[in-house]
């Protein structure tokens, strides 16, 4: 009867760990049916953008207030989680808090420090509740369905969280004062407010509302963990590696494709140092028709998008009304590597459904408008490249489908012949001279 | 007005007297064949004229270098030009390059290497900045700018792409005009319209063209002179001005343009 509890515990964090595990395999599957992409030059530089990125949140700071309340949420959540270590091992040791009587007053300092940051994460999720739900912020309002209620659940179920740790400590103050089994720890700051809403409770209640306080406590952390992978908050994670895998090079450089290069080279008789003889390597679908036609960052790059709309808030052509939508193209992705992983799974090839760039998800209007003007790609507080994935889109519709826009088929069709993206007859490039070559 | 005779030496002309120029004025497609643009190409000619610097050009021999068909998706287009280009770069021992565009830029520096084409490669606020500093542009006090408002437009494929932001600001300050910033600005500048070959299509349907939004940008700084780097922003912009009917108010300009009026060339 005494292991009860311990068992009940044991129990509910295999559960956790499976459907994590579970979740992580299939996100790292997914990521993986992306194409090839090195990204091992440089490490310093990649090092020094994780820092400063990811953990320093640097390009959060391009808006300060909401930069600041984040930085509360993830210092506070991250700090916080070192008392689920505590929870933990007094779950499966069926102590009660274990790191008390080692710690002594260092462990009320440190449950006051955590006391504090609750209050500070529930105060700014109540702020960002405030910001999302009546203020209305411009950037969020293009979210319905899913992606809306993802982002206010996540918000409640930490308010929840934090009061739960809030109310835990306030019962054990109490019972400490009453029970001396009850380890003492000193008391606690911010929980000590909620004292007077349990003082008339007797013994029996306040043990029930105590543990049930950190049943609560602990499976919502599980449970928290679990949703997570389903949802935008997997940047907690994917931030990381995201900002790693970044690209360093100066944002304006397109990436080569080197099947091109070849038969380019061997067109213009130009000695591309493969032996003869050698058969050719199978040229790659050009450009991307499908998610999977990806590079594997972009697809990493969906599932650590939180979908904050900063890129999307800044698309000259989003603010100016057309279709394109950076965001969409990430959250697109996300839900088709989804799809086509579901596809997988079930036994069916990967590419049934319709493929990433038609008209169930990004259609040619969408890429066709984008400047390359990389404000999004600026703007990612995660260093996110949508205009990757919107580039890549293009090449497959010119040179697989040839359905670019009547007027950049006209245009290739100029550089072709007269060797300007206008129809003047090359003779007349070096005209402009004539003028100043005769002027005194 | 001066009395320079104004000299515009190709590649050819050069290598067959068995010469070779310090830097490689490259043209770009805008600057040979857009009207407006061929001013700001005669602009910076003069200047190089003016400042003594052995440069030469492509001329006939030059050709677009890819970069709206890249940008458009068509990659073997791209690498057909960029090839073709490298060869007669490299044939003429090219080592250094200067640009009044900040599409052919980025696309020499970033994207020729990778084909074999390795120069060091300059936007020419850059390069205006460089003559500057050196003292070889030394500004008369006093010139056309002096106190006057100029807004800077930041080119995309200069700015973000390129991390470009301070040599263009640097040249409008040494005009002794007042540089007066747009609500989106360096890194936050808004795209003219134009770029990743928006320049040869029309735009999708939306609320607004992106060149009157970025337009009303800068006519709020009260700027009489709109200053601009790139052939592209230099028509969205000028366009724009004329849509709003401030052409007689508001003058969109050249860095170049800027010296080279300044200095009465
Ligand atoms: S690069 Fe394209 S998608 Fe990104 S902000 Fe610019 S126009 Fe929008
Ligand atoms: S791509 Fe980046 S900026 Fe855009 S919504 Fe996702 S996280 Fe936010």
């Amino acid at each position: 009867m005494e292991y009860i509890s311990q068992i009940a515990f044991l129990l509910v964090l295999a559960i956790a760990i499976f459907f994590l595990t579970r979740r992580i395999r299939t996100i790292k599957n997914n990521i993986q049916l992306g194409r090839k992409a090195d990204r091992s030059d440089n490490k310093p530089e990649r090092w020094k953008n994780t820092f400063l990125i990811a953990l320093g949140q640097k390009k959060m700071f391009k808006k300060p207030i909401p930069a600041f309340l984040h930085l509360l949420i993830y210092g506070g959540f991250l700090i916080i989680n070192l008392e689920v270590l505590e929870f933990i091992i007094d779950g499966i040791a069926g102590t009660h808090r274990i790191f008390a009587p080692a710690l002594g007053s260092f462990y009320t300092v440190a449950i006051n420090v955590f006391e504090f940051l609750a209050v500070a994460v529930l105060f700014s999720c109540v702020v960002f509740l405030i910001r999302r739900n009546v203020l209305k912020v411009d950037r969020f309002k293009p979210l319905a369905g899913w992606p809306k209620l993802d982002a206010n659940l996540i918000l409640v179920i930490e308010i929840i969280l934090m009061l739960a740790i809030l109310t835990m400590n306030a019962t054990d103050q109490l019972l400490q004062g009453r029970d001396e089994h009850y380890i003492q720890t000193g008391s606690f700051f911010f929980s000590s407010f909620l004292i007077p809403l349990f003082e008339n409770m007797s013994i029996s209640t306040l043990v029930f509302v105590e543990r049930f306080a950190w049943w609560f406590h602990i499976i919502g952390i599980l449970a928290f963990a679990v949703y997570v992978t389903y949802s935008k908050h997997l940047h907690i994670f994917m931030a990381f590696p995201n900002t790693y895998y970044s690209r360093v090079e100066p944002k304006g450089k397109m990436k080569n494709m080197n099947d091109v290069t070849t038969e380019v080279k061997s067109m213009l008789g130009i000695d591309t140092g493969a032996t003869s003889g050698e058969p050719p390597a199978e040229v790659a679908r050009l450009g991307a028709k499908d998610a999977n036609d990806l590079e594997w960052v972009s697809l990493m790059g969906a599932y650590a998008c939180t979908e904050c709309g900063r890129c999307t808030a800044e698309c000259p052509a989003n603010i100016t009304g057309k279709k394109l939508s950076p965001r969409k193209v990430m959250m697109d992705t996300r839900d088709r590597i989804d799809e086509m992983g579901k596809n997988i799974k079930m036994g069916k090839p990967a590419e049934e459904g319709n493929p990433l760039f038609s008209d169930s998800y990004i259609t040619d209007e969408e890429i066709n408008a984008c400047t390359s003007c990389n404000a999004c790609v600026e703007a990612c507080p995660v260093n996110i490249n949508p205009l990757d994935i919107i580039l890549q889109g293009r090449r497959f519709k010119a040179m697989e489908e040839s359905s670019s826009p009547q007027s950049w088929n006209a245009m290739f069709q100029n550089i072709e012949t007269s060797f300007a993206p206008w129809k003047f007859p090359p003779t007349d490039r070096f005209n402009w001279a004539k003028k100043l070559t005769e002027e005194k | 007005m001066s009395d320079i005779t104004y000299k515009v030496p190709t590649m050819q002309e050069m290598s067959g007297k068995g010469e070779s120029p310090e830097v490689l004025f490259w043209v770009g497609c805008a600057g040979s064949f857009d009207d407006r643009y061929k001013a700001v190409t005669i602009a910076f000619t003069k200047i190089l004229n003016k400042v003594g610097i052995n440069f030469a050009v492509l001329g006939p021999e030059e050709s677009c270098t890819g970069d709206p068909a890249r940008r458009a998706g068509n990659e073997f287009l791209f690498q057909m030009q960029a090839m073709s280009n490298i060869q007669v770069l490299n044939g003429y021992n090219v080592k250094k390059i200067v640009t009044a565009c900040p599409h052919c830029f980025n696309t020499l520096k970033n994207e020729y290497p990778e084909l074999g084409g390795n120069y060091e490669v300059i936007h020419h606020s850059t390069f205006l900045q460089q003559l500057i500093n050196d003292g070889k542009i030394t500004l008369k006090g006093g010139g056309e700018y002096k106190g006057k408002k100029i807004t800077f437009h930041d080119s995309c494929y200069l700015g973000r792409a390129n991390g470009v932001y301070e040599a263009p600001r640097d040249v409008i300050k040494a005009l002794d005009a007042e540089l007066v910033e747009m609500k989106r600005c360096k890194t936050k500048g808004l795209c003219c319209g134009a770029g990743g070959a928006q320049m040869f299509k029309d735009a999708e349907p939306g609320r607004k063209e992106v060149n009157i939004e970025r337009t009303e940008e800068a006519l709020d700084t009260g700027a009489e002179v709109i200053a601009a780097g790139c052939p592209f922003c230099m028509t969205m912009m000028s366009d724009g001005v004329k849509n709003k009917e401030k052409e007689s108010s508001v003058k969109v300009l050249d860095l170049a343009e800027l010296i080279a009026k300044n200095e009465g060339l």
